[in-house]
């Protein structure tokens, strides 16, 4: 099968490769890219354990093209934080046991980071409602709730802070 | 004073047991840098998938793979024939019965594994499936158990029906087992002589662990070495090693099994799979590492299911409500083949712990195994073996019977608990319950959700309703369960013949850290946290300095893996004792390094101290320096110790569970107002990761309740192959839970721990489904079958004339 030629901006790298029409965005981002933080749970959309981001926007990774992403700048969990500085979100998914196999969790984190910046402020049903795209077998969901109001808390104290 | 506060900062500074120690396994998580099976890459490595029957049951004719194999990037199509001269077509399973690895001239179930395309990739993996053609002959195909039973239709060809099956003889051509426990006839004696007599059928419906991460597999064998090395999805991965020698032939110590990150179990990854099977063999063809990862409707109709038990009760009691004798029957729909997961010994599991939490003098059980044209299974989703279908069974029967005195079911289920002065219990079922306080726990549960109150409440909501001044209802859903964990005592547990006990071996390295291995796999639960903690307790260490490693056969020692809350009951007590061995030894150094009798000295914290000389001590840091250091008589130098743990029982956590929910009468739909979760698992190792675990259990245990289910139609065709169908919870309609503990820790554990990951999926069930019953008791409902969908809820309001 011909392939496409697809530049994308991953995790703030610039990267260029070839796709077969037909590839997803999540067998690029783990086969072709090494990026194994997004996973796939369902390959029909319904999980969330491929969210990444693309372009400002949460997408699950399972259903988006490869040459959809043509040109895109995506985000995924290993652009969030790094072993020497997490992600408060990061900080606080450990802080309240908001997870426990871990498989979902690269989706929830790069989820909820999305969720907070469309919201940065939100109650805990605004957070459920926001975060219900992404399935938990594990948690509840009550820690992770809790995680994300924490992360909220924290960003925008240490936004005021900074003004 | 001062001492007073060093042992605090000391004790903290060691995160023992009791502590919410944060997990360590966190760290790579959260940064996505978990490595489960499908992360692992190697180079050359191939793609393996399966052609899957579309037919419940149909004979086949042919099967034709050339346009497959002219399809450029595929290898190989494996077929049954392929594997019939390896005698790997079939397979034994771990209940004694066998299944085909690939279709062998008929297919038993939609979804079986028909043939075996390899591939270069995944996609063109999936273009050789739709290229593969197989000629089918349809059969008339059974979906009923009951039907099962009568019908002249014979499903499994291969067995002679005059022969004994795994558990005894075999009444019908689709009859797998009757097993049975207890005295039946004193029980019927029983129940006929008793003043009030309640039978109801209560069915406790299919439907499957479905983790978020589908199962897999990578097989890579080594031509060179001879070796052949295994990544997995594996629950049990020593036990997989043994499968897999002695079914390829491969000497056991040429094969190693790794259990990477696991995303989750369930339940779901404790058997061995056709997939695994398949890519075994397709390593060994070409000499290539094969990767088979299930996508998620391989994983609803093809992998091990749940439950799927119909279960015949009569309970019978005194007018005042003390109960005389419980009768059960149970039609078990073990789908095509018998591939439950349980100790060999127990076709049902533990199914006969269903006299719950009750005090019941004669009781007797009946299981028939039964085959249907269904996928095969029986496994224990987040329970022990058949437990939960146990507790639903005993939490359903006790509310029937509350009908029929005109009772309150909370005060029906005190009168008959268990006291706690007759633990240690014997069950009439041959259960000896190892401790348990059912009525402090009762009542903490009861004046937390202020019960009566609550009654009162629903009392008032009746009457409006009936003055149609609202139409939605209020129900109270109770709960007080028993469970059994912890397999098991290997004089009567065993999976394929090799005993449930466990192990841990622990290396204490000179500078004073530690790597301890155990033959368990966490798959979530948190062990290289916890584990960390108990050994921590033992030893004198701190938890950040242990490292916890499990799941890979070349390194850990071997165990029997992890399902039925059987870690902390059986490796953690292992642990316990591992680390007794090594402070045994240490003690031994410190009296060296102290010059004086090992008998005088004692233990604090983290070292061992001269009684009455408080300033002469040795620290486990130093200790394990002086191990590996200096020459010390009579001893070998090193220190480093192993266990391997033989449970002497069982251990029972218990708990009591509280939902209150707002049922609308017009729409079906329910609100979960509060749940209330009281769990007793003995000595608690970690509150945050028991809460947690509470918290999931419940929730898997909503599900379940009130919308999972496999369904079938009448021609077989599975009707929830993908999760827009089959239901999981999301957080929006996943309630708040309220969570609580008593302690009653067990008198055999070494530390008294019972575990607790799968209390709120056996007790969550029940209470959710009590629930939705108690909402319309007073309308009339007796028995409504899970799960409780708006739907099914919204016809119990019509049928019972609700809707006007």
């Amino acid at each position: 099968m011909s392939k496409m030629h697809i530049k994308m901006t991953v995790n703030g790298q610039k990267k260029e490769l070839l796709s077969e029409p037909r590839q997803l965005l999540i067998h690029v981002l783990r086969e072709e890219l090494g990026l194994t933080g997004p996973h796939i749970g369902c390959e029909t959309s319904h999980c969330g354990a491929c969210t990444v981001e693309m372009n400002g926007k949460s997408v699950k990774s399972c259903t988006v093209f490869a040459a959809q992403a043509d040109g895109a700048e995506v985000t995924t969990i290993e652009g969030l934080g790094n072993p020497d500085g997490l992600h408060v979100l990061q900080e606080m998914f450990k802080e309240h046991h908001g997870l426990q196999c871990g498989f979902c969790t690269p989706g929830m984190i790069t989820r909820a980071h999305r969720l907070l910046q469309e919201n940065p402020n939100p109650t805990e049903e605004e957070v459920r409602f926001g975060m219900a795209g992404n399935l938990c077998r594990c948690t509840g969901y009550q820690n992770i709730v809790k995680a994300i109001l924490a992360a909220a808390a924290e960003m925008n104290s240490a936004k005021e802070a900074a003004q | 004073m001062k001492d007073f506060d060093d042992r605090e900062e000391r004790v903290g500074k060691l995160k023992g047991l009791g502590c919410a120690r944060k997990r360590v396994e966190d760290a790579r998580f959260t940064q996505g840098k978990g490595n489960y099976v499908d992360d692992v890459k190697l180079p050359g490595m191939l793609f393996g998938d399966f052609v899957r029957s579309p037919y419940a049951h149909a004979r086949i004719k042919s099967i034709d793979a050339t346009a497959a194999l002219e399809l450029p990037g595929v290898i190989a199509v494996l077929t049954a024939e392929d594997l019939k001269p390896l005698n790997l077509h079939w397979m034994p399973t771990l209940a004694g019965d066998k299944q085909m690895v690939l279709a062998d001239g008929k297919v038993l179930f939609q979804g079986q594994e028909v043939a075996f395309v390899v591939a270069e990739d995944r996609y063109i993996a999936a273009d050789a499936i739709e290229l593969v053609e197989v000629d089918y002959e349809d059969l008339p195909v059974i979906v009923d158990p009951f039907e099962a039973l009568t019908t002249d239709v014979v499903l499994r060809e291969d067995l002679d029906t005059s022969e004994p099956g795994a558990h005894g003889p075999r009444k019908h051509h689709n009859h797998i087992f009757l097993w049975e426990e207890g005295d039946k006839t004193a029980t019927e004696q029983a129940i006929e002589s008793s003043e009030v007599v309640a039978e109801e059928m209560v069915y406790y419906h299919r439907t499957h662990p479905c983790p978020l991460e589908t199962c897999g597999c990578v097989a890579s064998m080594d031509k060179v070495n001879g070796k052949l090395t295994l990544w997995g999805t594996f629950q049990a991965p020593h036990v997989v090693r043994t499968v897999a020698s002695l079914l390829s032939g491969i000497a056991e110590h040429d094969i190693r099994v790794i259990s990477p990150d696991i995303g989750g179990g369930f339940g779901n990854k404790v058997g061995v799979y056709p997939g695994y099977v398949c890519a075994i063999v397709a390593s060994i063809v070409t000499g290539k590492p094969v990767k088979w990862i299930e996508d998620r409707m391989d994983n609803l109709m093809a992998t091990a299911f749940a439950r799927d038990y119909w279960m015949k009760g009569r309970i019978s009691a005194t007018k005042e409500g003390k109960i005389t004798g419980l009768h059960c029957h149970v039609t078990a729909d073990h789908g095509a083949f018998d591939a439950c997961a349980d100790p060999t010994k127990f076709p049902a599991g533990f199914f006969h712990i269903c006299t719950g939490s009750y005090d019941i003098p004669v009781a007797y059980v009946g299981v028939d195994g039964v085959y249907t044209n269904k996928a095969p299974g029986g496994v224990a989703y987040r329970c022990s073996f058949r437990v939960t279908e146990a507790a639903y069974f005993i939490e359903r029967m006790i509310e029937v019977l509350a009908i029929e005195l005109n009772m309150d079911a909370a005060e029906l289920r005190r009168i008959n608990f268990i006291r706690a002065d007759q633990f240690p219990y014997h069950s009439a079922l041959g259960w000896e319950y190892d401790s348990g306080d059912y009525h402090t726990a009762w009542d903490k549960a009861l004046a937390a959700v202020d019960y009566e109150g609550l009654r009162k409440e629903q009392a008032e909501r009746v009457e409006a309703f009936k003055r149609g001044e609202t139409r939605t209802l209020l129900g109270i859903g109770l709960t007080h369960f028993t469970e059994i964990v912890g397999a098991g005592p290997v004089k009567n547990c065993d999976i394929l013949g090799m005993g449930m006990f466990d192990s841990c071996e622990i290396r204490i390295h000179p500078t004073g850290s530690a790597t301890a291995r155990l033959g368990t796999i966490s798959q979530g639960q948190g062990h290289a946290t916890t584990f960390g903690q108990i050994l921590a307790s033992e030893i004198g260490i701190s938890s950040d300095n242990i490292t916890i490693e499990e799941g890979d056969t070349d390194t850990a020692p071997y165990g029997l893996g992890t399902y039925g809350s059987r870690s902390t009951p059986v490796a953690g007590a292992a642990a316990a004792m591992a680390g007794r061995k090594i402070r045994a030894k240490a003690q031994m150094i410190a009296a060296y390094l102290l010059e004086v009798h090992d008998g005088d000295l004692e233990w604090d914290i983290d070292r061992f101290v001269v009684k009455g000389a408080p300033d002469r001590f040795k620290t486990m840091t130093e200790i394990a320096y002086a191990a590996y250091n200096q020459a010390i008589p009579g001893l070998e130098p090193g220190l480093e110790a192993v266990s391997y743990y033989d449970p002497p029982n069982m251990t029972y956590p218990f708990g009591a569970y509280i939902c209150v929910m707002e049922i609308d009468v017009d729409t079906g739909e329910h609100k979960i107002r509060q749940f209330y979760a009281l769990d007793d698992c003995g000595t608690r190792i970690n509150p945050m990761v028991i809460e947690g675990q509470v918290h999931g259990g419940l929730t898997e245990a909503l599900a379940i309740a009130m919308g999972q289910e496999i369904a079938y139609d009448d021609l077989g065709n599975c009707k929830t192959g993908t999760l827009m169908d089959f239901f999981l919870p999301t957080a929006v309609e996943t309630p708040h839970y309220t969570t609580d503990h008593t302690e009653t820790p067990s008198p055999h554990h070494p530390i008294g721990a019972k575990g607790v990951g799968e209390s709120p999926n056996v007790g969550g069930v029940p209470a959710f489904s009590n629930a939705v019953h108690d909402a319309f008791r007073a309308f009339g409902l007796r028995q409504s079958h899970m799960p409780h969908d708006h739907w099914r809820v919204w016809k119990i309001a019509h049928d019972l004339g609700l809707h006007g």
